[in-house]
């Protein structure tokens, strides 16, 4: 069963083709890599799905919804969360407060409720908490709660923006880069993170540079290639593909 | 009011019974300055606090712009220029309207919130240095409006504006006339303090709610990130909208009372000056911090009116004469201040205290 589905997407800026008829899907249930060389245009394939940039053509459907033309918070609501490949954060709020932040799209107080404290407002308020700190739980960092959110090491921020995530209650989890800048005792402890949220039912899109965690980890890999899809397949495949190997260090390996 | 003896008294006792004591404390000691002002100082004191009272509804409502969401206003006063004109024309001999403060206030909050929307929603994709300046552009030009508004037809007078201006009335009780209660003289000024009063901790009551509600966490977001905020699902159009439109209704509110309590409106109350003394309030006091910036409202508007009173005569029984006009002496030691500030303490005199979100134990616990 696909869950998100891109056909023939293109994206140039100006005269970069930064992506050029890339067509993948991502089924459900699966963790789905993607990898490629500096500048293969993975962020701005990351970018489109996410609603940060609109495609120049091509479809992109989740959950059998069109969702080209989504605004960002659009296609958060629809359920695809997503983390940064060089850390947002609240940085001034703390680490409860930034999960809490993550707990908006699915809660509906407004200022009516707010300035009145109305019953109902208390009660999801309480709600808010529990589940934050639930989520917080979830990743290890629940001591860090009352932290101000900079005040985090990097591989807890890392987490925390994976924490933050998970509270919209996404279907599809796109992470970007997760592992980068961990040693190695974190990016196991992040592989084993991210295949529980698996098990618990959210589909993820992985864009990575750890060659090694990819394929420990996914159970498809696309590449891309100067904005092209230059191959799709299990791991293992890909890894003998020589148009992969291409890609990556010019020449076949002797 | 609340969470602030809440963390005083914690600080010192974590005693429930002391906590119920310092309201009660604070309630008499509120309750009785303008009397004990009034008896020392002279009913004019009574007069300047009831402007600074004001003024802290004024900058508190620009908090929530400028401190919560992160959206620099340098064009707020316009909003208070709004509410003070729309009492003015509601309740003046200028059209002979002459309508009751309770309907004339939400009409005055509801007007500046409409045209805190009308300015928000054109720069809603500004940030920092631009939509401080199309902000001030905004606040000019509704000064300039009220300025030129005199024809074709006349509306606000122009220049001159409007005067005899209907003060608050209950029940035919004209607030700004004194009046006896149970033996107790209360003049004018008196009462309006108590009415302020109450406003002002609605205010702040509103204000604190908001901040620790989901809108206010949804404001804060946005301005820590953007993005960020926006890929958590927050419609960030929306939410920057009602930073505008609150921010801007307290600003009206604080506006009509302005009006209402000097009887007299013109346009040059609403100059760019005043949104910079607003926001200078705001930054001084600890910009996000509601009790910060009340603080720095207090102290901007109190300090250099006991400077005035005070500088020719200091300086008589020093040197035998005047050498430094008060005025003068008043915006030096503002800069002064305000450079000093923001080396010492660039985050304000009582920033917000480490944002401590309160979970139960047992959660962490478990």
């Amino acid at each position: 069963m696909s869950l998100l589905e891109l056909v023939k997407i293109n994206k140039n800026f100006g005269g970069v083709q930064a992506l050029d008829d890339v067509s993948l899907t991502i089924n459900k249930g699966e963790i789905y890599g993607l990898i490629g060389p500096n500048g293969a245009g993975k962020t701005t394939l990351f970018n489109v799905i996410t609603g940060v940039y609109l495609p120049n053509n091509g479809g992109i459907s989740f959950d059998q919804q069109s969702i080209v033309g989504r605004k960002p918070y659009q296609v958060a609501l629809a359920g695809i969360a997503r983390t940064f490949q060089n850390i947002r954060l609240f940085q001034n709020m703390t680490v409860m407060e930034n999960v809490m932040v993550g707990m908006h799209a699915n809660t509906s107080t407004g200022s009516f409720g707010a300035i009145f404290s109305t019953k109902s407002a208390r009660h999801e308020e309480k709600m808010i908490r529990e589940q934050s700190a639930k989520w917080l739980s979830y990743v290890g960092i629940l001591t860090e709660a009352n932290n101000l959110a900079r005040n985090l090491s990097y591989g807890d921020q890392r987490r925390l923006e994976i924490a933050r995530a998970l509270a919209t209650k996404p279907k599809l989890l796109a992470l970007d880069e997760p592992a980068a800048g961990m040693n190695a005792t974190e990016t196991e402890e992040l592989k084993l993170l991210i295949q529980r949220i698996r098990n618990d039912g959210i589909s993820i899109l992985l864009i990575e540079h750890d060659v090694k965690l990819i394929m420990n980890l996914c159970d498809r890999v696309a590449v891309l290639d100067f904005g092209q899809k230059i191959a799709e397949d299990v791991p293992q495949r890909v890894r003998t593909d020589p148009k992969v190997i291409q890609a990556y260090i010019g020449g076949e390996l002797p | 009011m609340k969470y602030f003896m809440q963390d005083l008294w914690r600080r010192f006792t974590g005693n429930r019974r002391a906590l119920f004591f310092g309201y009660v404390l604070l309630f008499v000691a509120l309750a009785l300055l303008p009397f004990l002002l009034s008896n020392t100082v002279g009913r004019t004191w009574v007069r300047i606090l009831d402007f600074a009272l004001i003024y802290a509804m004024l900058a508190l409502g620009l908090n929530i712009v400028v401190g919560f969401a992160g959206l620099l206003d340098l064009g707020y006063i316009a909003f208070y220029a709004v509410g003070a004109y729309t009492w003015a024309l509601l309740a003046s001999p200028q059209f002979d309207l002459h309508l009751p403060f309770w309907a004339i206030l939400p009409i005055g909050a509801g007007m500046a919130a409409l045209f805190g929307v009308l300015l928000g929603a054109p720069t809603l994709r500004l940030r920092g240095d631009y939509l401080a300046i199309v902000t001030l552009g905004f606040g000019e030009i509704i000064r300039i409006f009220l300025n030129n508004l005199d024809h074709p037809v006349n509306v606000t007078n122009g220049p001159i504006g409007i005067n005899k201006i209907d003060p608050i009335s209950i029940g035919g009780a004209d607030l700004t006339k004194t009046h006896e209660l149970l033996g107790i003289v209360f003049s004018g000024v008196h009462i309006y303090y108590y009415v302020l009063l109450i406003l002002l901790f609605l205010t702040i009551v509103i204000c604190v709610r908001l901040e620790k509600s989901r809108i206010g966490r949804a404001w804060l977001a946005i301005r820590e990130d953007e993005l960020a905020a926006q890929a958590m699902g927050i419609n960030t159009r929306n939410v920057k909208l009602l930073a505008f439109a609150l921010g801007a209704m307290f600003g009206g509110v604080a506006g009509g009372l302005f009006a209402s309590l000097q009887g007299f409106v013109s346009p040059e109350s609403f100059g760019l000056l005043e949104s910079i003394m607003v926001l200078c309030m705001v930054v001084l006091g600890g910009m996000g911090h509601v009790y910060g910036v009340l603080l720095g409202a207090l102290l901007l508007t109190v300090l250099p009116e006991i400077l005035r009173s005070t500088a020719s005569p200091i300086q008589r029984t020093l040197f035998g004469e005047v050498y430094i006009d008060p005025e003068a002496l008043r915006m030096l030691l503002f800069g002064l201040a305000l450079i000093l500030v923001m080396l010492v303490r660039p985050t304000g005199l009582w920033p917000a205290p480490k944002r401590r979100t309160v979970i139960d134990q047992d959660i962490v616990e478990d």
